[in-house]
């Protein structure tokens, strides 16, 4: 299933990703870069789309692990 | 669809805001509003809540590139998305803002007021319209032109990256953005 994985090392934490998801499957916890809670993505994408500094990328969950 | 929240509508401020500096240069000390408020959610709560929830410029941004379209909505490219270029910005910006409130001390101390807006630290601006005087020192004017240049300049340098990539472009170099990020890394690391 594919889900979506950010670049923890570059987010700028602006919460874009955040509003995005209507699953409520991103945090931004103590404010430092965005974490996606993986038993709530679905992999629609809507968090990589807005992400203004294109971090996220959508990609089978498999391949990262 | 969810609800919309009061915070949902803060574009509204930043908007008046900008417009109302047309108007009387003065309103632009509401500018300290937006610097501030992130400075004392990030070194309160830790969290990044201003810009999560409250920013009113990034919502206008958003609203502009997204829902009107304006933004052709491409990746930035990679050197401003760098933590380089983003603390470059962040130096950059906050030594301006030391100029300014320079220039504004001079003006306490007797220097003459300048009536003029300074868009991206260069061109000057003729903005005499928009001052009718004021019952303090004209180091307080000098202040609202100083801030007006400097809030305007972001906003534009916003509406460009907004139109040339994504809509909220701007919040990855915001040099609130950043600092307020800086604040909660050393905050996480702290605990």
């Amino acid at each position: 299933m594919k889900k979506a994985f950010i670049d923890q090392n570059l987010c700028v934490a602006c919460g874009c990703c955040l509003t995005a998801c209507k699953l409520n499957a991103v945090s931004i916890p103590k404010g430092v870069c965005a974490m996606v809670d993986y038993s709530k993505c679905v992999g629609c994408g809507m968090c990589a789309k807005k992400c203004p500094a294109s971090l996220i990328t959508i990609k089978e969950e498999s391949a990262n692990e | 669809m969810n609800k919309k929240k009061w915070y949902d509508y803060l574009w509204i401020f930043s908007t008046l805001y900008i417009i109302l500096g047309f108007f009387n240069i003065l309103f632009a000390w509401l500018g300290w509003i937006c610097f501030i408020t992130p400075l004392v959610i990030s070194i309160t709560q830790g969290t990044k809540g201003y810009c999560n929830r409250y920013c009113g410029r990034g919502q206008l941004f958003s609203m502009l590139g997204g829902r009107f379209g304006l933004s052709r909505k491409k990746d930035m490219p990679r050197w401003m998305v760098s933590p380089y270029f983003r603390y470059g910005f962040l130096i950059f910006f906050f030594t301006m803002f030391f100029l300014m409130l320079w220039n504004t001390y001079l003006v306490f101390a007797g220097a003459d007021l300048k009536q003029v807006v300074t868009l991206f630290w260069t061109f000057k601006v003729p903005w005499h319209w928009a001052y009718h005087g004021t019952l303090f020192s004209p180091g307080v004017a000098q202040f609202a032109f100083g801030f007006y240049s400097m809030m305007l300049t972001s906003t534009l340098l916003g509406i460009i990256t907004m139109v040339l990539f994504k809509p909220r472009s701007w919040c990855v170099y915001c040099p609130m953005g950043t600092m307020t990020q800086m604040i909660c890394k050393i905050k996480a690391h702290e605990k």
